[in-house]
């Protein structure tokens, strides 16, 4: 059989397809179409130190071959994930991978130091690019030496694979990558979503209740891979490719442009089953290409 | 109740009128217990502006026949698309998902189902009947080719009929009906589902005469599975998933 298996940090993944966070709640919900426990890994949604009801309704616009979301981290705060959800998912023998977020420096590190006493999570992804908050978020993200100083504040307080999710709202997504390499991070994963709006003509207003939106979906997929590639190329920690990714071969582009593991995130709203399908299907592309090792084919674009 | 996808295959389209149709799907395999209340995610194919999937309630199944059907209005290209399938296309959904109406011991329940949001309550109408519950059942819509359905409506109960222009029952809104208007009204429950400034009008009448009420809702939604958390409802208790704690929401778990 073909080897799928890649390492990210010191934390080895059975293959490198994963499901983005917020797009795969806690797992359970897609318990009744999948085995969770196939998956490389699963990001959990965003936590927060404390609970926070998000933004209001509508908070979703569909969009030409993608849609725009304006959740704005809607979660019942990392006490809540420790205690009630935690207990309830940690058996999948999968990498749970939890999305730290937070509006202060001591959210961030409040977050990350309780998530670092939970046995059966070997990693953050720490989320410093999303758009939908007014606090804190992308504001972390989109200033190379605010994204260092927060990914440094992590690495003192936590101890496994810390993951950090960067923005593509950014003129050079390579400086942030490179900052927060040189402050301890592990690996990075990109894209978050791209800022976006949409307007209803006919009422003259905005389709969001916060007027912009994060983008997803295939239609920032160019931009994801034009990012994986060039980030790839300017750091040595890893790269997890995130944008658009709606099928294997979606999915092959990626690693061509050098990521070493993906994640699935709006196609699971989709078909729930598409990440089990990608996995699938990669050992069929591999297979079909003579190729032993995915490793083989991470970074392998032919220029 | 275990969710599914499914490549399902259509077992025919029925025209209504120009802006409604029957969609008719027939499962090889048995289908799994749906509930009334409960919808499906449908997959639109061929429709360059609809990239997800689109929520619609059960308009009524067979499990002798093992078909679902679901009452569809035009509302833009996907159900267009949708109302092109031919008979032996395949579709994919995800289903049955969301909660469904609850059914207690009331022998009196009123129906109030406003333009195609009687879809859901065809289905429920048939429930309530097989288990022995007397109801009335009151459908309004702007105009005659509004109203859909009244003669499987007619086979669990009497119905009662508001169109704005008057083309056909008594004009006025669904809320004006003097059924309604009257303070006593006899019903144990009422179960609504249409226009949301409809449903709260009917929610309304229903809390001031301390009667049971449930609506049905319909939201923006992305995955229908609870996992996007963009089909929230506004309560007392926060923001709620309509996908997976509604779509059926006691009125007084709102904030109207």
């Amino acid at each position: 059989m073909v080897e799928l298996k890649v390492k990210i940090g010191d934390l080895e993944f059975k293959n490198p397809v994963m499901t983005a966070s917020g797009t795969f709640g806690y797992g359970e919900e897609f318990e009744d179409f999948i085995d969770v426990g196939k998956l490389g890994g699963f990001v959990v949604k965003g936590t927060t130190g404390e609970p926070r009801e998000g933004n209001p309704y509508p908070r979703m616009a569909e969009t030409a071959s993608g849609m725009l979301n304006t959740v704005g981290l809607q979660n019942k705060g990392v006490e809540y994930f420790t205690e009630k959800i935690y207990p309830g998912i940690r058996q999948y023998d999968t990498n749970i991978i939890v999305n730290v977020s937070g509006s202060t420096y001591k959210e961030y590190a409040e977050v990350a130091e309780k998530i670092n006493e939970l046995d059966d999570i070997p990693a953050i992804e720490l989320n410093i690019s999303c758009p939908n908050v007014n606090k804190g978020g992308m504001v972390f993200g989109t200033d190379p030496s605010i994204a260092a100083e927060v990914t440094s504040l992590i690495r003192k307080v936590y101890k496994k694979t810390l993951i950090v999710k960067l923005s593509p709202n950014v003129t050079d997504i390579t400086e942030i990558a490179k900052a927060v390499e040189g402050a301890g991070a592990d690996a990075v994963s990109l894209i978050n979503t791209l800022l976006g709006m949409a307007i209803d003509a006919e009422t003259g207003k905005p389709v969001l209740s916060t007027v912009t939106g994060g983008l997803s979906g295939p239609a920032i997929k160019p931009v994801a891979l034009r990012m994986v590639w060039q980030t790839s190329k300017a750091v040595k920690i890893p790269v997890i490719g995130i944008g658009g990714i709606m099928n294997t071969t979606d999915a092959v582009e990626f690693f061509l442009a050098g990521a070493t593991a993906i994640q699935a995130g709006t196609a699971n709203f989709i078909d729930p089953q598409i990440s089990i399908r990608i996995i699938k299907g990669l050992e069929e592309f591999m297979i079909r290409h003579k190729v032993f090792s995915i490793h083989d084919i991470i970074g392998n674009l032919k220029i | 109740m275990k969710k599914k996808i499914q490549n399902i295959e259509v077992s025919g389209i029925e025209r209504l009128n120009e802006e409604h149709f029957l969609l008719n799907l027939y499962s090889k395999t048995n289908l799994p217990e749906i509930l009334p209340g409960q919808f499906a995610q449908i997959l639109i194919e061929n429709s360059r502006t609809t990239f997800l999937r689109r929520p619609f309630s059960v308009h009524n199944i067979s499990y002798s026949n093992n078909t679902i059907t679901f009452l569809v209005q035009i509302v833009g290209d996907g159900t267009r698309s949708l109302s092109r399938l031919r008979e032996g296309d395949m579709v994919s959904i995800v289903y049955p998902l969301g909660n469904s109406f609850t059914m207690g011991a009331e022998d009196n329940v009123l129906l109030v189902g406003g333009g195609c949001g009687v879809a859901p309550l065809l289905f429920l109408a048939r429930y309530l009947y097989e288990n022995g519950h007397k109801m009335t059942i009151l459908i309004g819509g702007k105009t005659r080719k509004d109203i859909l359905r009244i003669r499987e409506y007619q086979k669990y109960g009497n119905v009662l009929i508001t169109t704005e222009d008057g083309s056909l029952g008594e004009k006025g809104l669904v809320t004006q009906h003097p059924l309604l208007q009257a303070f006593d009204l006899e019903f144990d429950k009422i179960y609504t589902c249409g226009p949301e400034l409809m449903m709260k009008a009917v929610g309304e009448m229903a809390k001031i005469r301390n009667i049971e009420c449930e609506v049905s809702l319909e939201r923006i939604m992305a995955c229908g599975i609870g996992a996007c958390l963009c089909c929230v409802i506004d309560t007392p208790d926060g923001n709620r998933c309509v996908c997976t704690e509604g779509p059926v929401f006691n009125v007084n778990e709102l904030k109207w």
